[in-house]
């Protein structure tokens, strides 16, 4: 393998050379050293996908079941049954869809110990127009009871969540992206605990909650809105849309008042109905938006094109919180002007 | 091959858990009383005779796996569970009943002994398969049997599976089809036509047997063969009477699930213990 990345001591020195799913592939190779009931499984992507780096290293160990999703999620779980911890790898859109009742009444129902990679998250796949975008995935496969539901950052986070997945116990989904998107985090050394969001920014006038993709582009918006509108914007990266971290999210309505999420996935059931849903709970009123689609297929192009058009890059994350502080909330008695 | 001994206990076992089964329905209210009896005797032979099972170590990783694909039969698994000594055979009065471990499909996470949880039809052959090659890449040497009904042999899924296990080679799987002809909405031939079926499976590259699924001494020479069949799969074709044992539910469609009273379980209990004396039992 030229791009050699070592194990537990992450080397990062090629990760933003590396696709999330290269070292995803790459991760999971080292893995597979201290884990022999680590296998994988592929219905026909194991190139796309990258498990088949897996593949190549331990070939007694992986399965590749031709073009049939449910068959494979299906066999993932009687596999996981007689004590393996089976990673199957397929596009997001045929895992949560295709096969989403063997991952919820096989798998999920049974508690079993399956971890699914699920690639080109959101609009990654984006000329491939809809039939190939996951911009449902999170909310279907979040709605699973014993589910857990993770996307990471970027390709250095994506290691850090699957080496936590291996270790954690039941279901988990990794969403993780398509190409070259560029990444958030330098190097691994951080804390990364599934079910704790990270706050990557402080800030007190606005807290933006970002997933996946749109973390970096948060970051950027926050930093472009600090020094050129005089706004201290918080952002949290929230990794894990399930189980959500409430604590976080409440600690964002009381000190800023007003809270924006980003998703690369629909404003339906997402990381922006799942922060609605803690914020509507806790009785507490903040100024709330959510970015991502809005009840849409999206469109073909370019990802970078589609990032822009559904406001998901730093330019749409900068327009929407201006959005946001150009309302009144709660600063005097007139309703009709709140935000 | 079965002993003279052997055959006869199997039949009485088989009498015992029609009784069970016609009990248990009778107080859960109603159940898929058809197709529970249309298997039983290959559960029977499965669970007393070839399973490689310890009901008091149910968790033993080298032992056979058994699923029940046509998750509906709980009514005949179930009570063959209970009667194997998975548990107390009173616990069968709960069923259906509020937080009882037993409802119309079984659930592996409540019920001691079984393996997985099922009811949607097509989802326990990929399952089976996935323990048969889960098996293989830990070289154990255990077996998996599962059973599908004719009719869920309509979703796709199985066909999915069915070409995968004959790649993969899954020779440590062996399938029942119950092939007991009844589907809800009317007979599957003419719901669904699966014929000819046997065609279908040979061609997917499987060795495939078609048994009389109620006579024991065919079903104990079928998985004798089929335990020596290497690199492919088997299916054994079985063909059953839906509501087998039960004069007034044999072959008929609305059976696929009902309710007794007790005037009608008089009936049922008396009709089982009738074709078993036939048989000299």
């Amino acid at each position: 393998m030229s791009k050699k990345v070592t194990g537990t001591t992450w080397n990062v020195y090629d990760a933003n050379k590396l696709t999330q799913a290269e070292i995803y592939g790459q991760v999971l190779c080292d893995l597979g050293d201290e884990h022999s009931e680590i296998v994988g499984l592929s219905a026909d992507l194991a190139k796309s996908t990258k498990i088949g780096l897996f593949q190549e290293k331990f070939p007694e160990r992986f399965v590749n079941v031709g073009i049939a999703e449910q068959n494979m999620f299906g066999i993932a779980a009687g596999m996981a049954k007689t004590g393996l911890k089976p990673f199957v790898s397929t596009m997001a859109v045929f895992a949560s869809l295709r096969a989403a009742e063997q991952i919820r009444t096989d798998i999920c129902y049974q508690k079993l110990n399956v971890k699914i990679i699920a690639t080109h998250g959101g609009v990654a796949f984006a000329s491939a127009g809809t039939t190939h975008q996951a911009t449902e995935d999170i909310a279907i496969m979040r709605s699973f009871a014993n589910m857990t539901v993770i996307v990471p950052a970027d390709g250095i986070e994506t290691a850090k969540a699957v080496k936590a997945a291996v270790k954690y116990p039941g279901p988990v989904y990794i969403r993780i992206g398509r190409g070259f998107e560029p990444s958030y985090y330098k190097d691994e050394n951080y804390d990364f605990q599934i079910g704790k969001s990270i706050e990557i920014r402080q800030g007190t006038d606005i807290t933006i909650i970002a997933t996946g993709i749109t973390v970096l582009q948060a970051a950027e918006a926050a930093d472009f809105l600090a020094e050129n509108d005089g706004l201290s914007v918080r952002v949290i990266n929230i990794h894990t849309i399930k189980p959500i971290d409430k604590e976080a999210i409440l600690k964002a309505v009381t000190e800023t008042r007003r809270l924006l999420t980003v998703e690369e996935h629909s404003t339906i059931g997402g990381l922006g109905t799942a922060v609605a849903d803690v914020i509507a709970e806790s009785g507490k009123g903040c100024a709330f938006s959510k970015v991502g689609l809005q009840d849409e297929f999206a469109e073909i192009g370019y990802p970078e094109d589609l990032y822009a058009h559904y406001k998901l890059n730093a330019d749409g994350i900068i327009e929407n919180v201006r959005e946001i502080m150009g309302k009144d909330f709660e600063e005097d008695d007139n309703w009709e002007d709140e935000y | 091959m079965l002993t003279t001994d052997e055959h006869k206990k199997l039949l009485e076992t088989a009498r015992t858990i029609r009784h069970s089964i016609i009990d248990t329905t009778m107080k859960a209210g109603g159940a898929h009383i058809g197709g529970g009896l249309s298997m039983l005797d290959i559960l029977v032979i499965l669970y007393f005779k070839y399973l490689n099972i310890d009901p008091s170590n149910p968790d033993d990783p080298h032992r056979d796996r058994f699923i029940l694909s046509k998750g509906h039969g709980a009514i005949g698994y179930v009570p063959t569970l209970a009667e194997r000594g998975y548990f107390d055979k009173a616990l069968l009065d709960t069923f259906n009943k509020f937080k009882s471990p037993f409802g119309m499909h079984p659930d592996s996470l409540k019920i001691k002994g079984c393996d997985a949880s099922t009811g949607s039809l097509g989802h326990g052959l990929p399952m089976a398969l996935g323990m048969a090659l889960g098996a293989k890449m830990q070289k154990k040497d255990f077996n998996t049997y599962c059973i599908v009904g004719d009719g869920e042999l309509n979703e796709g899924s199985n066909w999915e599976a069915a070409m995968a296990a004959a790649h993969h080679k899954a020779d440590n799987l062996i399938l029942f089809v119950d092939r007991n002809m009844q589907m809800i909405d009317g007979p599957v031939e003419q719901i669904m036509g699966l014929e000819p079926l046997a065609d279908k499976w040979k061609a997917f590259g499987w060795e495939t047997l078609e048994i009389d699924g109620h006579d024991m001494i065919e079903l104990s020479k079928a998985i004798d063969y089929a335990l020596e069949i290497k690199g492919k799969p088997t299916v054994l074709i079985a063909k059953t009477i839906k509501g087998k044992g039960v004069d007034f539910m044999e072959d008929q469609t609305k059976w696929h699930y009902g309710a007794i009273d007790s005037e009608k379980g008089k009936q049922a209990h008396l009709s089982v213990d009738k074709m078993y004396a036939d048989l000299g039992i």
